[in-house]
């Protein structure tokens, strides 16, 4: 079951909802890419469905909705906290299906991970997500293999098509306020193949560290950590004290949290000077397996969702499910 | 909803000094808290730093520090009556029903000594609880040993061996590394036998090693791992090896579990 209606209706509703809401969608920033000339798609605020591209992969994904690239968690003077305050409004986000899949992942770490998360908790429960549909796949897109190609748990789906949309779920502040409709049946489009194929070989194993195939990572990567950035399941973050003095000398300040990355320097360094996975190497074979091998094995199915966007923002060109698809040499290589 | 990253202020109720750089903060704490286990203790404009318990008493816990980082260094300004940010206390800890009614054999290496500490005390003091105590504890020189006077206290209930590692000439007490006292150490018991290892990673491998080499079973080693700790409660991913959070399923680990955390 689901509902035709003009573009128009939805774009008031749509309004009505900002007020409530912060509507998250992709949108293009034009003459803000990377080079001259050149436009960028990532997540912005939108009150219309005409702000939002519908056609091309957002560079970063929704995750920074959910925690921020830094967070203040509390203000403090020397002997007092005050807990930061949340977002007033709720949030609307326009994903993709390999991206609500995401949410399924950050979820698990935040809530169900040791202790529930105070701050991700109390955005989460105000979060609404809306399906956008695929059409047809991106290049590096592999969310066919991952098996995060369909997803049915949305709050709604909305696709828009010429001047009417099309609408199905259960959001109910805006499914109530939809009048002038025409019900119809509504299917999300999902995409079926993708051209990037990945194979997780079966016996993978952690003794894969000791293969050779790690190696070409330490020439090629440069540890800039745009691959975790990026990636809707990296959910890494580093504590960080914001400090200022007071006019009457007392110190005051924050303390933050900001997203920290696997493969930059000092993810692992303790007090004292030990630290771990120097090559960069074995920061890569971290994450692909943390991706694709060792949070399956506590949660029972794989972090990675196939979004591809580490492929599309490495500066040195590598890619990820390449690397996934070595790992059957590399498993041959080590049980010889 | 509690929120967890939101510290609390604790009083500083005695600060013991036991070399240049490592002193013992005596905080005000009620509450549960095992060996082992740690705090994230922090000052504001300088941050967390992970500590473990190195003492447990009556409304107040030890924590032995290092002046080695930014937070630490802050930490040694501070002094009696004046409070620091603690939140914890985090991670599975040291149970002692593991090693009551056993012949319990620890290996510390430097600050390796306060984890265990506890363990130590405990059974030192309930000498019938265990079936003999030995502790081999290494340190770099004669200036850099911690907990003098705990050492000479329990000398009377336990074994010990202080080593260090270079000795200024003249010097009359056990010299060398930790492993170097193992391949004779007198074990009464070589089949219940608990042994506990903490210190670091290199100090841990080669000292395990030497325990399987005399034919302890891996079932009866501990270890302590540590790591880079965020936030303690198993979010910030800093100490994630493999598929374990050191500071959710750890940081002590029996050695069957301890020898599969490869990275």
């Amino acid at each position: 079951m689901g509902y035709r209606t003009s573009t128009a209706h939805l774009d008031s509703i749509l309004r009505e909802l900002s007020k409530e809401y912060s509507i998250y969608a992709p949108k293009t920033f034009v003459g803000e890419g990377t080079y001259s000339d050149t436009d960028r798609v990532r997540y912005g605020t939108v009150e219309s469905l005409g702000e939002i591209n519908f056609e091309v992969k957002s560079e970063f994904s929704y995750k920074e909705i959910l925690t921020p690239i830094s967070e203040t968690l509390f203000y403090f003077t020397e002997d007092e906290v005050k807990v930061a305050d949340g977002p007033k409004k709720g949030a609307i986000v326009f994903v993709r299906s390999c991206d609500l899949h995401a949410v399924k992942r950050m979820d698990d770490i935040y809530l169900k991970n040791g202790f529930e998360d105070f701050y991700y908790k109390r955005i989460r429960e105000k979060t609404k997500f809306i399906l956008m549909g695929c059409s047809q796949s991106f290049n590096s897109c592999f969310c066919v293999d991952m098996g995060t190609n369909k997803s049915d748990h949305y709050d709604a789906y909305i696709k828009v098509d010429g001047d009417s949309a099309l609408i199905d779920g259960e959001f109910e502040a805006l499914i109530t306020r939809l009048e002038e409709v025409e019900e119809v049946t509504v299917k999300p489009d999902f995409v079926t193949e993708n051209k990037t194929r990945v194979n997780i070989p079966e016996n993978l194993s952690l003794d894969i560290m000791d293969s050779t195939m790690w190696n070409e990572y330490n020439e090629r990567c440069i540890a800039c950590g745009r691959c975790n950035f990026v990636c809707p399941t990296c959910t890494c973050f580093t504590m960080q004290d914001v400090f200022y003095e007071g006019s009457d000398r007392k110190q005051a300040g924050e303390r933050r949290r900001v997203w920290a990355s696997c493969q930059v320097n000092g993810y692992t360094d303790m007090a004292g000077g030990h630290s771990f996975r120097g090559d960069k190497g074995q920061r890569m074979r971290f994450k692909v397996l943390h991706k694709v091998y060792d949070y399956k094995k506590r949660f029972g199915y794989n972090m990675c969702v196939g979004c591809g966007r580490c492929d599309d923002i490495c500066p040195e060109y590598i890619s990820f499910s390449a690397c996934i698809n070595k790992l059957s040499d590399g498993m041959k290589e080590i049980e010889g | 909803m509690k929120n967890e990253y939101i510290p609390f202020l604790s009083e500083i109720k005695e600060v013991i000094q036991h070399t240049a750089i490592e002193y013992t903060f005596r905080m005000a704490f009620e509450g549960d808290v095992k060996p082992g286990q740690f705090f994230e203790v922090s000052l504001p404009k300088y941050g967390e730093a992970p500590i473990s318990v190195s003492g447990i008493g009556e409304g107040t816990i030890d924590l032995t520090i290092r002046k080695v980082g930014k937070v630490t260094g802050e930490i040694f300004e501070k002094y009696v009556g004046d409070k620091l940010f603690l939140r914890g206390p985090y991670g599975n800890g040291f149970e002692l029903d593991n090693y009551r009614g056993h012949e319990v054999v620890v290996v510390a290496g430097g600050t390796g000594l306060s984890p265990v500490r506890g363990i130590i005390e405990h059974f030192a003091k309930h000498k019938e609880e265990c079936k003999g105590l030995t502790l081999i504890t290494g340190f770099k020189t004669p200036d850099d040993v911690l907990f003098k006077d705990d050492l000479k206290a329990w000398a009377e209930a336990a074994k010990i061996t202080v080593t260090v590692d270079q000795a200024p000439e003249g010097y009359e007490g056990p010299t060398g590394l930790v492993t170097k006292y193992i391949p004779d150490l007198e074990i009464k018991d070589m089949e219940n036998v608990q042994v506990v290892v903490v210190g670091p990673p290199i100090m841990m491998k080669f000292t395990v090693a030497e325990f399987l080499k005399r034919g302890i079973k891996e079932k009866n080693i501990w270890i302590s791992q540590e790591r880079k700790m965020c936030c303690g409660i198993g979010k910030c991913g800093h100490c994630k090896i493999g598929d374990t959070y050191i500071c959710l399923e750890g940081p002590v680990f029996n050695y069957t579990q301890g020898k599969l955390l490869r990275d």
